[in-house]
Parts: C-alpha cells; sequence; structure tokens
C-alpha cells in the first residue's frame, strides 16, 4: 500500500505544483456546483408544490408553473381548511397525538434510560436486554394487530401513543447522554439522602435538556408523520383519522386516475374536472402538513445533530 | 431480594418496561397461529383452533406470489443498499470538503428537510416531479432531447426498483451523512497539514487520508444496512406503488397486509412474519459476527 502511494505521488510531481492548485480550484468550482444541484434537487418539489397549492385549480391543469404561480388564488387553501370540517379536524388529531405522544414517550423513556444507567441496579442487565431485544424480534403485522385489537385499541386513540411510546433507539440515545453525566453528582445527592425521584428530577433532567429536546423532536414529528396506524387501527372512525392518513387517501384517488389506464380513459370523457380539484388539493394538503415541520426542524439542528451522533458510537 | 426492596424507588422508576412487555412482547403468542388454521371468530377460543403444524410453511413456500414478493424484497433492498450507501458517503464526503461555513450549514439544514416530512408527502412530492403530464423532470428530459416524448418514470415496471431507491438517497442521504461528517472531525488536521506541504491535491487527500480514516465507520454501516435488507420500509414502497406496478412492487411486508390481512389469511400472514424475522435475525447476527472478525469488536 505505501509503495503505491508514494511511486503515484512522484508520478503527480512531475506535473508540479500549479496542477495541484488548479486541480484544487477546479474541484472547488465542481464541488459547489454539485452542492447547488443537491439543494435544487432537494428543494425544487417543495417549492413547486407552494406554487401550485396557490394557483388557480382550473389555471392549473395547464401545467407549466415551476416556482411561481400563474394565477395566484388562495381557493385550495379555502377549501380544505374552511370549507370541510374533515382535515383542520384531522389536523388537529395529528397535533394532539404528537403533543400527548411526546408528553408520554420522553418522561418515560428518560426514567427507564435513568435506571439503565445505574451500574448498582439489580435489575439494570435485565431491563436492558428487555429493551434492547425488541429492536430486533417483533410479533409481526398480524399477531401485532390481533393482540392489539384484542386490548381494545381498535378506534381508540391511545392506539397512537402507546404502543409507540418506548422506542429503543430513543432510549438508547437517553442512556448514553445519562451515562456521560458524572455519577458523582448522584452519588453526592444520594449521601446527602435524596431520594431516586429527586436525583432524576432535580439533577438528571436539566442536564439532559439537549437529548430532551432531539428526543421531543424525533418522537413530535414522527407521530406528526404516521398514517398507517390510522389505516390499520382507526380507518372506521373518521373522528380519529390524521392529516397523513387524509393526504395518502388523496393520493390514492390522484394515483388510481392516472395509472391505470381504464380509468384514464374514463378520465378523458369526463373533462378533467376531477383532476382540478385533486390537483391544487393536494398540493395545498401537501404544504399544511410540511409547514409545522419545516418551521421546526432548522431550529433544533445542533440538538439531533449531537443527538444523533451520540446514539451512532454508542448504539 | 432484599436489595430489590432496598431498590424500589428504581423499580418504580423502571415501571414502563410493562409497556414494552404488553406492545412488544405480548404480540408475539400471535407466532402461534402460524401453526394453525386460525379462523377469526368470538365463538372458538384461541386453543380450539386446528392445528396444522408446517402446513402454512410449505403451502407458503409453494406460491409463486411469496416467491415473487421475495424476489421484489431483495431487489428493492439490495438497490436500497447500494445507492443509499454510496450517496450518502459522497454527500458526506463533498459536505466535508466545504470550506465556506455559512454555505455548507445551508446546504446541511436543506438536505435534512426531506428526512423529517412523511413517506406520504414525498411520495406525493416524487409523483409529482416525475409524472409524465408536465412533470419537471420530463420537461427537462423533453427539453434536452434526451426522451423524445414523456416518460411515465412511476408507472413503468422495470423502473420501479430504481425509483425506490432514488427516493431513498432524495429523502435520507442528508439526514445518514451526520454520521459519516461525526467520523470525519475526529481526524487528526496534522495528517491534512502534512499532506499540503507535499504538494497533495483535494482528489489525493480525500482518497488517502479522509476516506481511510472513516473506513470503521464505513464498514460497520455497510454490515448494519446489509442486516436490515429485507426491512425494505414497508411505507415507502407501499406508498409509490401504482396498480401498474404491482407486479414489482408486493413485497413480502406489503404481500402480508394485502393478502393476509385483507382477507383474512391470518395464519398465512403469520407465518410469513416469523419467515421475515428469522431471515432478519440471521442476517444481523452473521453481520454482527462478520464485524467482530472484520475489526475485532461487534457491533451490538
Amino acid at each position: 500500500m505505501t509503495t503505491k502511494l508514494s511511486s503515484n505521488g512522484q508520478g503527480r510531481q512531475k506535473l508540479g505544483r500549479l496542477s495541484a492548485r488548479t486541480e484544487n480550484a477546479i474541484f472547488d468550482t465542481v464541488n459547489t456546483l454539485v452542492m447547488v444541484f443537491v439543494c435544487v434537487v432537494t428543494l425544487y418539489p417543495f417549492l413547486n408544490t407552494v406554487a401550485v397549492s396557490l394557483n388557480d385549480s382550473v389555471d392549473a391543469v395547464r401545467g407549466g408553473i415551476y416556482l411561481w404561480p400563474r394565477v395566484l388564488s388562495l381557493k385550495s387553501y379555502e377549501t380544505i381548511l374552511i370549507k370541510t370540517s374533515a382535515i383542520p379536524h384531522a389536523a388537529m388529531i395529528s397535533a394532539l397525538r404528537a403533543a400527548v405522544g411526546t408528553g408520554i414517550s420522553v418522561p418515560l423513556s428518560m426514567m427507564l434510560a435513568f435506571v439503565m444507567t445505574r451500574r448498582d441496579y439489580v435489575l439494570r442487565g435485565f431491563i436492558t436486554k428487555l429493551v434492547l431485544l425488541t429492536m430486533y424480534v417483533s410479533g409481526g403485522l398480524i399477531p401485532t394487530f390481533l393482540t392489539y385489537r384484542a386490548y381494545g385499541l381498535t378506534n381508540n386513540f391511545l392506539v397512537y401513543v402507546l404502543p409507540t411510546a418506548i422506542s429503543p433507539f430513543n432510549v438508547l440515545v437517553m442512556r448514553s447522554f445519562i451515562d456521560g453525566i458524572p455519577f458523582e453528582l448522584t452519588e453526592s445527592a444520594k449521601i446527602d439522602g435524596a431520594s431516586e425521584y429527586r436525583i432524576l428530577f432535580t439533577i438528571i433532567f436539566p442536564l439532559s435538556m439537549p437529548v430532551i429536546a432531539t428526543i421531543s423532536l424525533f418522537v413530535a414529528v414522527n407521530q406528526w408523520n404516521q398514517w398507517f396506524d390510522t389505516m390499520l387501527y382507526c380507518s372506521s372512525n373518521k373522528g380519529l383519522s390524521t392529516l397523513q392518513y387524509e393526504l395518502k387517501k388523496v393520493l390514492d384517488t390522484a394515483n388510481s386516475m392516472v395509472s391505470s389506464d381504464a380509468s384514464e380513459a374514463l378520465m378523458d370523457q369526463n373533462s378533467s374536472g376531477g383532476r382540478v380539484t385533486t390537483q391544487t388539493i393536494r398540493a395545498a394538503m401537501t404544504v399544511v402538513s410540511v409547514v409545522p415541520i419545516a418551521c421546526i426542524y432548522p431550529f433544533l439542528q445542533r440538538f439531533f445533530v449531537k443527538g444523533m451522533t451520540l446514539g451512532a458510537v454508542k448504539g | 431480594m432484599r436489595s430489590l426492596w432496598r431498590q424500589r424507588q428504581l423499580v418504580v422508576l423502571s415501571l414502563s418496561i410493562v409497556l414494552i412487555i404488553l406492545f412488544s412482547y405480548v404480540p408475539l403468542w400471535g407466532w402461534l397461529i402460524a401453526f394453525q388454521n386460525y379462523k377469526p371468530s368470538t365463538k372458538i377460543s384461541f386453543f380450539q383452533q386446528q392445528w396444522v403444524g408446517m402446513k402454512n410453511f410449505v403451502d407458503l413456500f409453494n406460491d409463486p406470489r411469496f416467491t415473487r414478493a421475495l424476489r421484489n424484497t431483495l431487489a428493492i433492498g439490495a438497490l436500497k443498499i447500494v445507492f443509499s450507501y454510496l450517496f450518502t458517503l459522497l454527500l458526506a464526503v463533498l459536505l466535508n470538503e466545504i470550506r465556506v461555513t455559512w454555505f455548507k450549514r445551508t446546504v446541511q439544514t436543506i438536505s435534512y428537510l426531506p428526512h423529517f416530512v412523511s413517506w406520504v408527502v414525498a411520495a406525493n412530492l416524487f409523483f409529482v416531479t416525475f409524472s409524465p403530464e408536465g412533470g419537471i423532470v420530463n420537461v427537462l428530459f423533453v427539453g434536452l432531447g434526451l426522451a423524445k416524448s414523456p416518460i411515465s418514470f412511476m408507472g413503468e415496471p422495470s423502473l420501479f426498483w430504481v425509483m425506490v431507491a432514488l427516493s431513498e438517497v432524495w429523502k435520507n442521504s442528508g439526514y445518514g451523512a451526520i454520521v459519516y461528517l461525526a467520523a470525519m472531525t475526529a481526524i487528526d488536521p496534522a495528517l491534512y497539514e502534512s499532506a499540503d506541504i507535499d504538494g497533495a491535491s483535494r482528489v489525493r487527500k480525500i482518497l488517502a487520508i479522509t476516506l481511510p480514516s472513516i473506513a470503521p465507520t464505513i464498514k460497520i454501516l455497510l454490515v448494519l444496512s446489509i442486516g436490515r435488507l429485507l426491512s425494505v420500509g414497508f411505507e415507502q414502497v407501499y406508498l409509490l406503488k401504482t396498480p401498474s406496478t404491482t407486479q414489482v412492487g408486493t413485497t413480502l411486508e406489503i404481500f402480508i397486509y394485502e393478502f393476509a390481512m385483507k382477507f383474512s389469511m391470518y395464519s398465512m400472514g403469520s407465518s410469513m412474519s416469523i419467515f421475515n424475522s428469522l431471515i432478519s435475525i440471521i442476517l444481523i447476527v452473521g453481520c454482527n459476527f462478520f464485524a467482530k472478525f472484520l475489526d475485532g469488536e461487534g457491533i451490538m
């Protein structure tokens, strides 16, 4: 390996220093262009959706809307947010499950992570194994469904927040963070006669704010983005529908219209009436479901980068 | 037992383990119905169901739909690993080479965004972007003369696996790069300085310093992703699938949902779940052994 490297280096030396410098300049230019390309590819679909959602729905069917609406109209937002109550209600359920889910998940995971760091705790090994094993073993879709149904969780809001309350990944990230807090703090508090609860709430909690912020973000975003449990457990109860599930249903209708040949033929005959509404409304719904996330995550970036690397190193 | 009583406060704090038992371990009893001819009914209890031994498994392996689902799962899993693995690494290396801090921050922040939106949103954006009716990709392809007429990217069965892999790249590369970037911050700057003195170019430094230094991370992430080969992501494929791509898009998880769940073929679905879990565990344990073998340190 070393000989190969040095011989290669000598070959390059013949070309002189200048070539290395021009090579670097070329590299920087290409790299900048690639990065700009990455940003464009990432952002364009979102910006395009915003533009379409703000366009007049009849005009939008002509196509050709890229980054700016051609005929400005707020009709689509009016339709989904004011004219019907289904979407605002679904958005409220999504927000509620994000709030309640985080409120349940974060404290419980924190407690579990705390006892898992206590080397003197007799049940530590047992609990750690029990938590870790769930990463690899799961009952599968049908056994899980039958069990939750037996618990009476179908058409029940609790199915959103209880089963996902403790995620092994989150507990691991929290555990490695708490592990970094000097044990002397806990020890001295114990000598002063503090109870375990007191240690957790007055020492560990305040010191763990970065990891708590990270996990709260993960849990809240994850809750907001769920739709499969709605489809599986709560599809017969309209009152428990979530925003993502409503969006998924719109996507379904759009796809069945576009993709199957038979319905395409039908579409042509029926003029484009159906699709006009779908296109802009779909865009508006997408915007509504992305905006909360796009507003929150940049501010928590430094936290989740930290949390992510912690989890990756230790997990 | 006495020490347990002494630590009763800690025991109280570990009570949420009950949730794990209820929601992750109790469902495991359902594996038993894979060996039954389970009929959902309120009259017959679980124990009165007809036991059929391995019949469900035999039926399953003889079912061409199952074989096809397995093929789709392996194909999508493998393509996803190759694509997302290479792109994530490439993105991390290139991000690491940006010298202007604000630019680097901006690119990173933007590249995280897709990771935080749901697959429903991502699938929606994909359908719109690749639509044959005015989707930007087709507009560019036709405009640049790369295609004569718009291509139905999402409806074309031969492109489906690649599209799924691309969607994975779009959604998760930026976020996945975090791990590599963290590993790169640990590289000793002196290595780069001495390379500078030797007149090494940037590409040279990437190949001779950056990549070898993060080799352990690269290795571990590869091993981990191979361990997850069969878990190709239900939501992603399910949402990107359209009626015209059913043949190539039905993975094991989707097969379980669409056939077993919808038609109440519970026993068959359970036997597939068992199969899925067994293969996954074998892959994970095998990869872990392999990782240990590679650098003397496991990942679990």
